[in-house]
């Protein structure tokens, strides 16, 4: 690794390594001592799930915000609403079948 | 990167030439597929999270029974590190340091990949010895609907990884090996992704109840 540019590069992955490391870490020790509970856990492993999923689009897809020549975020972004339609639809419609039962 | 990427995930930079050039089609239409699978992944989220309640589990054994978090963590720290070390072997290629790091960083993410199949594959038997298979129950056919889909792709990844060092080997690193290298890549780095929302949503989440 004589390249500085190489060695730079390499550093973001080490930061997102380390990034995304954290972020694993938390919501495991959160549940491993019964740090939080029900409702509270559950968003919060949520909300630290997301962001571990944006740190791995950021440092090791080279997803950002800055214009591309295609539009890959447009297309995740896409996907992700077509998903919710389904997903959200699917569990909408089984819980509401769940409390009538 | 200072320059424009052309597609997702690492670009090999203009110096590269035709390897670069061809890999802004030829990974975008990978990325096509990636994100069709990812709705494929999400839908069989979905259908898990119908059933991961008391009705779905019929009496069956419960995640707590089954589930081993230790080995589930260490599963994830493995397959994380794995997501670093392919970057390396793809930031080797692109800095151009030669063949052979490019091939020393894909065996070791080869090895990961491997460990991370052998712990899974040993939680999936301690599963099956505490009586938590696909025909228990609904919330159990769900789960080996999903975390084995995940797996499956592992193993797929993995074979890839051992198709590119034999490529590496015998063809070298003309354009074509590079943009396959490149789709590994996006490929591998997806699949931890998916991983995120097996951890939290299936392990984790299933502490919860």
């Amino acid at each position: 690794m004589k390249d500085p540019d190489h060695r730079s590069e390499a550093r973001l992955y080490l930061a997102g390594f380390g990034l995304a490391l954290t972020l694993t870490l938390i919501p495991f020790a959160l549940v491993h001592w019964a740090l939080l509970q029900g409702r509270t856990l559950a968003i919060t492993i949520a909300v630290l799930a997301i962001a571990q999923i944006v740190v791995h689009l950021r440092f090791f897809l080279h997803i950002d915000l800055s214009r591309q020549k295609r539009e890959d975020l447009q297309l995740i972004l896409f996907t992700v609403m077509l998903l919710a339609i389904m997903a959200l639809g699917t569990l909408w419609i089984m819980g509401n079948l769940a409390t009538r039962m | 990167m200072s320059e424009h990427n052309l597609h997702p995930g690492l670009n090999l930079g203009a110096r590269h030439g035709a390897a670069h050039e061809g890999a802004e089609t030829i990974l975008f239409g990978f990325w096509i597929f990636l994100m069709s699978d990812l709705v494929i992944f999400g839908l069989v989220f979905a259908s898990y999270l119908t059933v991961a309640n008391p009705t779905g589990a019929a009496g069956g054994p419960g995640p707590a029974e089954a589930f081993d978090l230790r080995s589930v963590f260490a599963q994830t720290v493995i397959l994380l590190s794995s997501s670093l070390t392919f970057g390396f072997a793809t930031l080797a290629m692109r800095h151009e340091t030669g063949r052979r790091s490019i091939a020393s960083w894909l065996i070791v993410t080869l090895f990961l990949g491997i460990g991370f199949l052998a712990m899974e594959l040993r939680d999936f038997a301690h599963m099956i010895d505490v009586g938590a298979v696909p025909s228990r129950s609904g919330f159990w056919s769900a789960f080996w609907g999903l975390v084995p889909l995940h797996g499956v792709h592992v193993t797929v990844g993995c074979l890839w990884i051992v198709v590119m060092l034999i490529q590496l080997a015998t063809l070298g690193l003309i354009p074509v090996v590079k943009m396959r290298v490149l789709r590994l890549g996006l490929y591998w780095h997806f699949l931890d992704l998916i991983w995120v929302g097996i951890f939290s949503i299936v392990y984790l989440g299933g502490q919860m109840r």
